[in-house]
């Protein structure tokens, strides 16, 4: 099974490297209004069905991948 | 040396400012030795930790999320259970948050740029050891050297802590965008305790200030009680 985890800022929670680089789009002429930056974790793992690798991944996320006081988290998954 | 509290200092792959912490903690009367990450127990008669700064796994997916995994971990935080002084300083923080040691996070600065400076820090009135040699609204000059120093927790929260008194130091200027003017925050029993600022670069007037040297004396006075307690 392979999984992909976008990892987000909360709404709400300051994103000064969202801030940066919505400021350097302005430069270029890009009229954005906001960016957030997050990050992309992909993985592989062994799973018995898909309930059970997302009661796995859910748990990777509270225990190591995010910080739930800051960020939320979106899971998706495939078969490999 | 004996008679001197011993206080360990944990190093993690990254860390920077062991050495640094450990010739502080011994100028200010502690018998320090470093300890590896990857140690599953403090050395005997341990009488505090100190988790120093640097860039532990160089930040790898939040700052300190990885070394608050390692073994020696879980014996700091046996050893913090069981009232024993634990100091983090700047990743050491960061560490003890990520472990849960601490409440609340550390966020990239405000200003996104790596401050590195003098900062005044306020003195607040929390009963946690370690301001044991400072007195309520006393000033302390200490240098920061950070990156991600924003510290940050909900609204609910933060009302809950200064309400315990676990706000133990505030910045009299907005150094990084921390809440409130963060600086240093203490578990609840006044016994953990994380700064962004580094007192070990503190503790010599030669350099600027030796104001750094009352938190680190306040850590090795409660170390030695704490030995006894445990010897």
């Amino acid at each position: 099974m392979k999984a992909t985890v976008l990892v987000r800022p909360k709404q709400g929670i300051l994103d000064p490297q969202g801030e940066a680089i919505e400021g350097s789009l302005r430069k270029l002429g890009f009229e954005v209004s906001q960016v957030r930056v997050g990050r992309v974790i992909d993985l592989e793992l062994d799973a018995e069905g898909p309930n059970h690798a997302r009661m796995q991944v859910e748990r990777m996320c509270s225990e190591l991948l995010a910080n739930p006081l800051i960020e939320s988290v979106l899971i998706r998954l495939e078969e490999s | 040396m004996s008679g001197r509290p011993v206080v360990a200092v944990v190093v993690f792959p990254g860390s920077n400012d062991d050495r640094d912490a450990a010739w502080a903690l011994g100028a200010v009367g502690a018998d320090p030795v470093l300890v590896w990450h990857g140690e599953s127990e403090l050395p005997p008669a341990t009488g505090a930790v100190v988790l120093p700064g640097g860039f532990s796994y160089g930040d790898y997916l939040r700052c300190g999320a990885i070394a608050s995994l390692a073994p020696a971990m879980d014996a700091v935080r046996t050893f913090a259970e069981r009232g024993g002084p634990v100091l983090g300083i700047c990743n050491g923080f960061q560490i003890l948050c990520e472990a849960k040691l601490l409440p609340g996070t550390l966020r990239p600065n405000r200003q996104l740029e790596f401050v590195c400076a003098d900062a005044t820090l306020r003195v607040e009135r929390s009963p946690t050891l370690f301001l044991s040699r400072c007195d309520p609204g006393q000033e302390l000059v200490i240098p920061v050297k950070h990156g991600e120093g924003a510290w940050y927790v909900d609204d609910g929260q933060f009302m809950r802590l200064v309400a315990r008194g676990q706000i133990a130091l505030r910045y009299t200027e907005d150094v990084n965008g921390s809440l409130g003017g963060v600086a240093a925050v203490t578990n609840e029993s006044g016994n953990v305790m994380g700064l962004m600022p580094h007192p070990e670069h503190a503790v010599d007037p030669l350099l600027g200030s030796a104001d750094g040297g009352l938190l680190l004396a306040a850590l090795v006075d409660a170390a030695a009680k704490h030995s006894l307690v445990t010897a």
